[in-house]
């Protein structure tokens, strides 16, 4: 399992993508909402937290569809799922390859971008451990998605369709516990609902990838 | 006799054929006469004005909403189990008609919301799970016309369904956490003081058992529509193979 | 006949077109792609010559 994790990492950062290539959307986004809704530093702050998990959601969105279509395309996949180690471990592990390639980026990258929109410090830390309890959730819903769609053409837009409904409870957890922490409200609720809803996600939603994986092969 | 015979669809044709005109005939009665009731013989609330008929288009479509999901739900449960293709069928037909009363819902209530609470939208918990859940049945819809494996769509909606499920209820509490409601609370249970009173209840339930019944006429009609199309789909691979 | 609905007139009588349209547009689909699937498979079952498969 370990060696598929470091293929998978592999594969992603020779295709080039990789780390970079999320990143750099997260920071398009940033730059252009302040075009939108104008220079303020005040408004620009209130709506950042917003903004910031908006772009983690999209950034993780872009590359979801890449999770499974190349070993689909290719045969891997079969033998992945033939192979000894269950199937439920192949998807984890590839929810977590996506993580690391997506996902830990824009937590370590967070900091800066909250600087960009006038985030004040306190704030900062805040969305720093939101995005890092939030965001393997993102991977292993999209994981999922990913799995649905996995036979089809053209199954972007579905994907998103599909995956983006399933992002609400972490996008408003996530969101809200960013807000609070800025306000110095009580954290505790949302902190503890997000990281409720990541692990509880990471624990069972692989089988549901899995299962559907299973139909797809079939 | 048990009620797996009629998952044999044959079985469930014939019932069906037989059920069909009854069961639409009683829909189309109830529902008539509860919104003539409701719209023409109830009176004026003294805070809401005439817009309280309103509740007997907007309650029924928001409990059909919630309760087609539901059945849903258990219809792929049942595939998922047993390998019933009646039951992914009738999960695949009740689709459309959720969506639909989830729309009815979300248009009511922005109607009514309007002169109530001065705006078309308000992000309220109900309105905005509301949206929610309509997102869902479009996903759904979408998913089971993406794929040409009529199994391996049945299997994959089903799945997307027991996920969708839970996310759907989560999501539920998360808005309610995210943002307090100007939406009132239950109208219709049976323990509070500040119910509504009878002249306005009963005709409420006649509206409710009409929209029941309309549901189950349009599930049996388009389920019937799904068997069929799945066995012309049969005979023409085989008129091709052959 | 027709009650007096007052200044609320164009909220309530737009909240029962909106769904009677909604309501009947389902119903009329549903039976419309009924029909449909139910003559092409009778069309079929005919072309192939026999009633039951």
């Amino acid at each position: 399992m370990i060696a598929l994790l470091f293929r998978d990492l592999r594969l992603a950062v020779r295709a080039g993508g990789g780390f970079g290539l999320g990143l750099a959307f997260f920071l398009i986004v940033v730059t252009l909402v302040p075009f939108g809704v104008g220079p303020e530093g005040g408004m620009l702050g209130r709506i950042a937290p917003g903004i910031l998990w908006l772009g983690a959601l999209l950034a993780c969105l872009l590359s979801l569809d890449r999770i499974f279509a190349l070993d689909f395309e290719d045969g891997s996949l079969d033998l992945l799922a033939t192979a000894p180690i269950p199937l439920e471990g192949v998807v984890t592990m590839k929810a977590v390859a996506h993580w690391i390639t997506t996902g830990l980026p824009l937590v370590v990258a967070a900091p800066v971008f909250g600087v960009l929109l006038h985030l004040d410090g306190a704030a900062v830390w805040w969305l720093v451990l939101s995005l890092a309890l939030g965001t393997p959730a993102l991977s292993v819903l999209g994981t999922f998605g990913a799995a649905l769609t996995v036979g089809l053409k053209r199954g972007g837009l579905l994907l998103s369709l599909l995956v983006l409904p399933l992002y609400v409870p972490t996008l408003i957890f996530g969101a809200e516990l960013v807000r609070r922490g800025a306000g110095d409200m009580a954290t505790a609720t949302p902190l503890l609902m997000l990281g409720g809803i990541t692990a509880a996600t990471v624990a069972l939603v692989p089988f549901a990838s899995a299962a559907a994986i299973r139909v797809n092969l079939r | 006799m048990s009620i797996w015979e009629y998952a044999n669809p044959k079985k469930f044709m014939e019932t069906s054929a037989w059920l069909l005109p009854w069961v639409a005939a009683l829909a189309a009665l109830t529902l008539v006469t509860g919104l003539v009731w409701g719209f023409f013989l109830t009176p004026d609330d003294y805070k809401q004005g005439s817009t309280v008929k309103i509740i007997y288009l907007h309650v029924p479509a928001a409990m059909m909403a919630i309760n087609i999901w539901v059945m849903m739900l258990v219809t792929s449960l049942v595939w998922l189990i047993r390998r019933h293709h009646v039951s992914a069928l009738a999960a695949k037909a009740a689709a459309p008609v959720g969506m639909v009363m989830t729309l009815i819902a979300l248009i009511t209530g922005a109607l009514w919301g309007q002169p109530m609470w001065g705006t078309w939208w308000e992000w309220d918990p109900r309105l905005t799970s509301f949206l929610i859940l309509f997102l869902f049945y479009l996903g759904y819809i979408a998913l089971w016309g993406a794929i040409d494996n009529p199994d391996t769509a049945a299997d994959l909606t089903g799945v997307l369904c027991l996920v969708g499920s839970v996310f759907a209820v989560l999501s539920r509490y998360a808005v309610n956490f995210w943002n307090q409601g100007l939406h009132q609370g239950a109208t219709l249970s049976l323990d509070k003081e500040e119910n509504i009173s009878d002249v306005y209840w009963l005709p409420l339930l006649v509206c409710i058992a009409g929209f029941i019944l309309l549901f189950v006429a349009l599930v049996l009609v388009r389920t019937r529509t799904e068997i069929r199309a799945r066995r012309l789909k049969a005979l023409e691979a085989r008129e091709r193979m052959a | 006949m027709m009650p007096d609905l007052g200044k609320y007139a164009v909220t309530v009588l737009g909240s029962y077109g909106a769904t009677l349209a909604l309501l009947v547009a389902l119903v009329g689909v549903s039976l419309w792609q009924g029909a449909r699937v139910k003559r092409a498979l009778q069309a079929q079952e005919e072309r192939m010559g026999r009633r039951d498969g």
